[in-house]
């Protein structure tokens, strides 16, 4: 246990989480030691990373190749109208350093690919995925049961949310327990074409963050093998229970999936080619 | 009758509906009788081989993929659930 080094203005920043008895300033310093990686700059990611960045997360990466588009801002709270045509991970670094100077916040200015996510996500303890496309997911979903570490889940669509926490090994259910193959391209409009509740993000983001937080300070039951489901218009909750699949390409008894793939081509988009808006959208990950 | 629970990317093939009642004495049979009350409904959710990969259907709570897929069989009173997989973020 590292003893926890906070100044007396972090003891007063921090003062509301150091009084919970379950987190405590032990608590605290596990957040401050812990580092998390948000895929996506936009709906989700922004909730994510400005509560684990007030939160007094150690080091947050930001990562998105994105700019701020001016149809972001109905919903993506880490950039500013002035931030329109800003990187996003430059604008998003920018808010999370306001909200709390005292952390660190890496910039990760890139597209996901086979090829960068190993070496991206290796530093960190805990992968956040806010992406707004199926490849991505996979890749972030495959990435993470290979190195071993957990995944908070989360997706949107119009009014209704999904989250869940995939943790890596067997007998715990990961994302393609859940959906073993992505729908075909284009059946599944993005957000840029079906439309999205500007607040929609927001909640599930939130539970994202909480979800991250408990994993980084040790605390609570986090989210796993269940989906949250949400239904916005109706405004309901409700919990499925998931099954670890042992056929599992992935995370099953004889896994087959044991390197990082194609994922353009497991998601039927033929590699070098725009895939369908459907499935890119990047402005909306956005 | 069965309840059946639509996720909002198929509700417009049901006027909107957030929900609607069918009958069948499996999940294959209601599916078909959906279909032809709500021409539309039921097409991308199965293939060849029976319920596509991406979508989840849920009787009770329980996933029809351990319980039968198609062939699981359903009872009066019973609620469905349909779950695709959606990415936006």
């Amino acid at each position: 246990m590292t003893e926890p080094r906070f100044t007396e203005e972090q003891v007063l920043r921090y003062a509301r989480h150091i009084f919970l008895p379950q987190l405590g300033a032990e608590g605290q310093g596990r957040l401050a030691d812990g580092s998390v990686l948000v895929i996506g700059a936009g709906g989700l990611g922004s909730p994510v990373a400005m509560y684990l960045a007030a939160a007094g997360v150690g080091r947050i990466g930001l990562l998105d190749f994105d700019k701020v588009d001016v149809t972001n801002l109905q919903r993506q709270l880490l950039h500013d109208t002035d931030d329109v045509g800003r990187p996003k991970v430059e604008s998003g670094r920018e808010r999370l350093l306001d909200l709390n100077p005292t952390i660190e916040v890496v910039a990760h200015d890139t597209p996901l690919t086979s090829q960068n996510a190993f070496q991206i996500f290796e530093p960190y303890d805990v992968i956040v995925d806010g992406t707004d496309n199926f490849p991505v997911r996979y890749l972030a979903n495959d990435a993470s049961q290979i190195l071993g570490k957990p995944l908070v889940y989360g997706s949107i669509y119009q009014f209704e949310g999904q989250a869940s926490v995939f943790l890596p090994g067997r007998e715990h259910p990961c994302y393609r327990c859940l959906f073993p193959e992505p729908p075909p391209p284009g059946t599944v409009p993005s957000c840029a074409e079906a439309g999205v509740l500007g607040v929609l993000p927001g909640i599930v983001g939130s539970i994202q963050a909480t979800e991250a937080i408990k994993l980084v300070a040790g605390i609570g039951e986090p989210l796993a093998g269940r989906l949250l489901l949400l239904d916005a218009l109706a405004m309901e909750f409700r919990t499925m229970n998931l099954r670890w699949d042992p056929a599992c390409p992935v995370c099953g008894e004889e896994p087959s999936v044991t390197e990082l793939i194609d994922y353009e081509a497991f998601c039927g988009l033929t590699p070098g080619e725009a895939p369908p808006e459907a499935e890119r959208a990047p402005e909306v990950a956005s | 009758m069965i309840s059946v629970k639509l996720p909002t990317l198929l509700r417009g093939h049901a006027g909107g509906r957030p929900e609607v009642q069918s009958e069948g004495g499996s999940l294959g049979e209601l599916l078909e009788n959906l279909e032809r009350r709500y021409p539309g409904l039921t097409d991308g959710l199965r293939d060849g081989r029976g319920l596509r990969r991406h979508v989840n259907v849920y009787v009770n709570g329980e996933d029809v993929r351990y319980t039968g897929g198609l062939d699981t069989s359903l009872g009066e009173g019973d609620t469905v659930m349909i779950l695709p997989a959606v990415a936006g973020g």
